[in-house]
């Protein structure tokens, strides 16, 4: 079956998923406000330029705004009985996963313009550049994609995927340089170039500092590539754990 | 009439556990073809592994002209499915549970708007058509999710227990519905261990039992195999005990509420003593039924346990 129509399906996901899941008022206000507060309370009497804050603050809203829903969807469903009639409609695994993966890229889109609008017209700050607006298409794609990973053993309960999601959310920021500049991180920075955050965060960086530690290439590529990397083994062992789920 | 499913050497293990064990069929085009099993018996497995929900250990399953292992997506196409327990999404509304389904099968927006309100009336949801699915109770839920497995025009209609648990008025429906449907063309498969609704419903049946099929027949030919075990049922007008029954011609006896039945060889031999019985005593008979097997009968000898049917 053509790939645009598999496409076609995979949007009709989508649509599904930001209805149910994300276009509701509280969903969309934890979205917001989240990473607001952790921000703020990491923040709060440590001295930091605007420039150095808005970059950290970028990553995290879209790692936080990407990675919140995604993990739990397909857990649901499973409970739902709704991922069985899914699985069982003309579209591959991978167009099911895509669908998913855009939703949150969407509400995530969403959720950092909102950040870069106010940091433009509350703090004046200059953040609008391609490599930015490509980096962020790429990074949502990315941190979606590792969400979804995050859902793939075969559990039905929310709260169990809710917890290895949370084992692995939190670290990643703190080695990520969204608080602590890479270059200040000493020989802990080895573990920073693990995480997809780091290169996010050093994008926007180099976007409203205009220095950076990676060049904005080179943020870009391995973006990309953990983009591709992520999402192949999330259909890999969506696919293996499918016969576990019913 | 050509094969529209065909399952050749089905199996399906889980660990050590064999689920399926090996079986084959054929169900032919506009049949409606039944799988009969108690709980456990491996027919959820079965389905899921004819629709490619679940790979098979080992195997193939033709669905028309497509093997469902390699052309899953082509024979996803022409199927319709009711998954055992399966749920609309409850947070939509029954018009936007239909178009999804209509999105996911690549049809059309206006002729997938046409389907799913002609099909909301069939079932009797145009009403309640904007309404959102957790408003609704099991049978309309059910009835929606069968009317979501039509949306694409289907040639095959897988159904995993499709009447479970539903109040009598939507069982009705659901069942005229499949006959409707069947009528004009649609093959049907449908799990169930409600036997008379197989007895009702199916052309030939299956009966399931661990793992194995135990048999595969019209209802009336399984039911010929034990016909010579017929039974009456007998109802007097003062109760009695089981044990007046004591008659060389009666093999078993079974109290059914305030009746009695009674299994044997010779029919005329047991109704004859069972009037002798009635004048000696003066008490009444009140009802006296002569009982052919029923599928259940066929189902209780083929999935006992001992299986020395």
């Amino acid at each position: 079956m053509r790939i645009f129509e598999q496409l076609k399906r995979s949007f009709a996901i989508t649509k599904k998923d930001l209805s149910i899941y994300y276009l509701k008022g509280s969903v969309i206000i934890q979205g917001l406000l989240i990473p607001a507060f952790v921000f703020i309370s990491f923040i709060l009497k440590r001295e930091m330029s605007l420039d150095m804050m808005i970059p950290g603050l970028l990553g995290m809203a879209l790692f936080f705004a990407v990675s919140a829903i995604t993990p739990v969807i397909t857990p649901w469903e499973t409970r739902m009985r709704t991922f069985e009639r899914l699985v069982s409609s003309p579209v591959y695994l991978w167009a099911i996963i895509l669908g998913d993966i855009m939703a949150s890229v969407l509400f995530g889109l969403f959720v950092v313009s909102f950040i870069v609008l106010a940091g433009i017209i509350l703090l004046g700050v200059e953040i609008i550049s391609f490599p930015l607006i490509f980096g962020t298409i790429i990074a949502a794609f990315c941190f979606s994609s590792l969400g979804t990973l995050i859902s793939a053993p075969p559990a039905d309960k929310p709260s169990d995927i809710m917890l290895i999601a949370s084992i692995i959310k939190f670290p990643l920021i703190f080695i990520s340089g969204v608080f602590i500049p890479i270059t200040e991180m000493g020989v802990l920075k080895i573990l920073s170039f693990f995480s997809p955050l780091t290169y996010y965060t050093d994008l926007a960086r180099y976007s409203i500092q205009g220095t950076s530690y990676f060049s904005p290439v080179v943020d870009l590529l391995v973006l990309s590539v953990f983009t591709i990397f992520l999402f192949v083994i999330a259909v890999k062992w969506h696919e293996k754990s499918l016969d576990k789920r019913f | 009439m050509e094969n529209i499913i065909k399952a050749e050497r089905l199996k399906k293990n889980y660990s050590s556990f064999n689920a399926v064990n090996g079986i084959s069929f054929a169900v032919k085009k506009g049949e409606i073809f039944g799988l009969l099993g108690p709980n456990g018996a491996g027919k959820t497995t079965t389905i899921r592994m004819l629709t490619g929900i679940l790979k098979p250990t080992e195997g193939e399953v033709h669905i028309g002209k497509y093997n469902i292992q390699k052309e899953s997506m082509e024979a996803r196409q022409i199927m319709g499915i009711v998954p055992e327990m399966a749920d609309a999404y409850i947070d939509l509304s029954a018009i936007r549970n239909l178009l999804l389904t209509g999105e996911l099968y690549g049809i059309e927006k206006e002729k997938s708007i046409k389907k799913a309100e002609d099909l909301l009336k069939m079932f009797h949801l145009y009403e309640k058509r904007n309404q959102k699915v957790k408003t609704f109770s099991k049978g309309m839920k059910q009835r929606l999710i069968l009317a979501m497995a039509l949306m694409n025009d289907a040639d095959i209609l897988f159904l995993d227990e499709p009447t479970s648990g539903l109040d009598v008025e939507s069982v009705r429906l659901i069942r005229d519905l499949i006959r409707k449907f069947n009528q004009e063309g649609v093959t049907i498969f449908l799990t169930t261990h409600n036997i008379k609704e197989a007895d009702l419903l199916c052309d030939r049946v299956a009966i399931m039992n661990y793992g194995k099929i135990m048999a595969i027949d019209r209802p009336e030919m399984l039911k010929s195999v034990i016909k010579k075990t017929s039974s009456v049922e007998v109802a007097f007008k003062n109760l009695v005990e089981e044990k007046v029954f004591n008659f060389k011609e009666i093999i078993e006896v079974k109290k059914m509420g305030d009746k009695f039945q009674l299994y044997g060889n010779k029919m005329e031999d047991i109704i004859f003593f069972l009037i002798n019985h009635s004048q000696k005593t003066n008490n009444e008979i009140i009802s006296l039924k002569i009982l052919e097997p029923s599928l259940e009968d066929i189902f209780v000898k083929l999935t006992q346990k001992n299986e020395n049917f």
